[in-house]
């Protein structure tokens, strides 16, 4: 793994993607990998793209990477679509909207299946985006499942959001129900030839509208909390959400989303929110993988048969979930 | 619990637009537990290894319908050993004339499937593949 490390720094692309597919089958080589790679990290750009499903996400982050790469800088994308929960198998099909990125050694495009994970990421996602940034992309695009309402994973791990719409979707009171729209750093209302695109347009900035009065925010532990124990002077004015309108497969307003998340990292950058951000995520991270370390220890102490047992008795009724919990714990 | 998934590249090269086919295997594989890449119509050979090594896949499978698989497929070939990946096999679907098959097998093409090849022979023929990998550098 220590040359797969310097092969990587080095940029060697097979490399990376033999990294990768460790990563996704959570290989202790891969750990150990990742731990050698983690000072290389915390350079990219990170831009999470996330939506309904055929609101042209993918052929958005396409023509997003050929803008960066017409302005010089490399391109990591990690393109993540659902695992079957049946047969554990996928089909994994955003490439078909990237194919003229192909031939460009400046862009990486890397597929992910779910493999369980309910939040619209993958469980790897997090230490595939750092493998991508230790490998040097200076822009890392990551676009989640189609997402409905609840697939918002993607606000910790990305530095901007875009949440993208397209006409036709919904009606005011989707709008406004809590959920995807609230993570958007920025909103996108792609597809913007389309006759209702200014509807779609106008209903988002109701919603937003409607929201103008709400104070700044901060993550804590999974939710939103407003920032009220932040001292207010050291906040500058909170991110107006912007609703810029594109038609991603002729170019049309990328240059415009583009420079509308140059601002929005401008403005992490003055406020203090990056950093700010970076570290809440890897609280949250901590905590996540304290718990899943947590639970294989103790599984492995607690005895297979007694397990099945207890699962029998919660099946008749006999005890509850959390008292099993308490059983457990106090029984080993 | 982590486990190692078996990682397909199901790609179209040349200029037919038939991909029926592809995707059923593409479904068929999926449906047996493997993560299946697929990469849509009208692919170069250089297009298909690339997606190959991002991928890191351990098959790419060639749906080829346009009676140029004695160019495409040893150019895909030839490629992939040039990019280091000579450990990943090649399946190849489509209609191939005896002769041809018998070239391209020569070639390094690990299995060929014509019309009413099973799914289930293919679906084991990669598990096959995959549980007796080339020793990874």
């Amino acid at each position: 793994m220590t040359t797969l490390v310097s092969q990587l720094l080095a940029g060697d692309r097979r490399a990376l993607a033999r990294l990768l597919s460790a990563i996704e089958d959570e290989t202790p080589q891969a750990q150990e990998a990742l731990a050698a790679l983690y000072p290389h990290t915390g350079r990219a750009a990170l831009i999470g793209v996330t939506g309904a499903p055929g609101t042209g996400k993918s052929s958005l982050v396409s023509a997003l990477a050929r803008f960066y790469r017409a302005r010089g800088q490399t391109v990591g994308i990690i393109a993540v679509d659902p695992t079957s929960p049946f047969s554990g198998g996928a089909i994994l099909g955003d490439r078909i909207r990237m194919v003229d990125l192909a031939g460009d050694p400046g862009i990486f495009i890397r597929s992910m299946a779910t493999r369980g994970s309910l939040g619209g990421l993958a469980r790897a996602t997090a230490d595939a985006i750092r493998a991508l940034d230790a490998a040097g992309y200076d822009i890392i695009l990551i676009e989640t499942v189609g997402a409905g309402q609840s697939e918002v994973d993607i606000a910790y791990e990305a530095q901007t959001t875009l949440v993208v719409e397209a006409p036709g979707l919904g009606d005011d009171v989707q709008a406004i129900k809590a959920g995807i729209l609230e993570i958007a750093d920025i909103l996108v209302v792609n597809k913007s030839d389309r006759p209702d695109a200014l509807n779609t347009v106008r209903t988002l900035q109701a919603m937003l509208d409607l929201g103008a009065e709400r104070p700044p925010r901060r993550w804590h532990h999974g939710q939103l909390l407003p920032a009220a124990a932040r001292p207010a002077e050291a906040r500058p004015d909170g991110w107006q959400t912007p609703i810029i309108q594109t038609i991603a497969t002729d170019g049309t307003g990328v240059a415009e989303l583009a420079a509308a998340i140059d601002r929005h990292r401008d403005y992490l950058q003055r406020s203090g929110q990056l950093a700010d951000r970076e570290r809440t995520r890897l609280e949250a991270e901590l905590a996540h993988r304290l718990r899943d370390a947590l639970l294989d220890r103790l599984l492995q102490q607690i005895d297979p048969g007694g397990l099945q047992a207890l699962i029998a008795r919660l099946v008749r009724r006999e005890l509850d979930p959390a008292s099993a919990v308490d059983y457990l714990l106090s029984n080993r | 619990m982590p486990s190692r998934k078996i990682r397909v590249l199901i790609a179209k090269p040349g200029l037919d637009g038939h991909d029926r086919g592809a995707k059923v295997i593409a479904r068929a594989l999926r449906d047996a537990g493997m993560e299946v890449i697929y990469t849509g119509l009208r692919q170069t050979p250089e297009m298909i290894v690339e997606a190959a090594l991002q991928e890191d896949v351990d098959v790419v499978g060639l749906s080829i319908l346009s009676g140029a698989h004695m160019v495409l497929v040893p150019r895909i070939l030839e490629l992939l050993r040039a990019a280091g990946l000579e450990d990943v096999k090649v399946i190849v679907g489509g209609i191939i004339p005896e002769e041809d098959s018998a070239a391209l097998r020569a070639a390094g093409v690990a299995e060929i499937y014509g019309p009413g090849a099973s799914m289930a022979t293919i679906v084991a023929d990669i598990e096959r593949f995959v549980q007796a990998p080339a020793e990874r550098p």
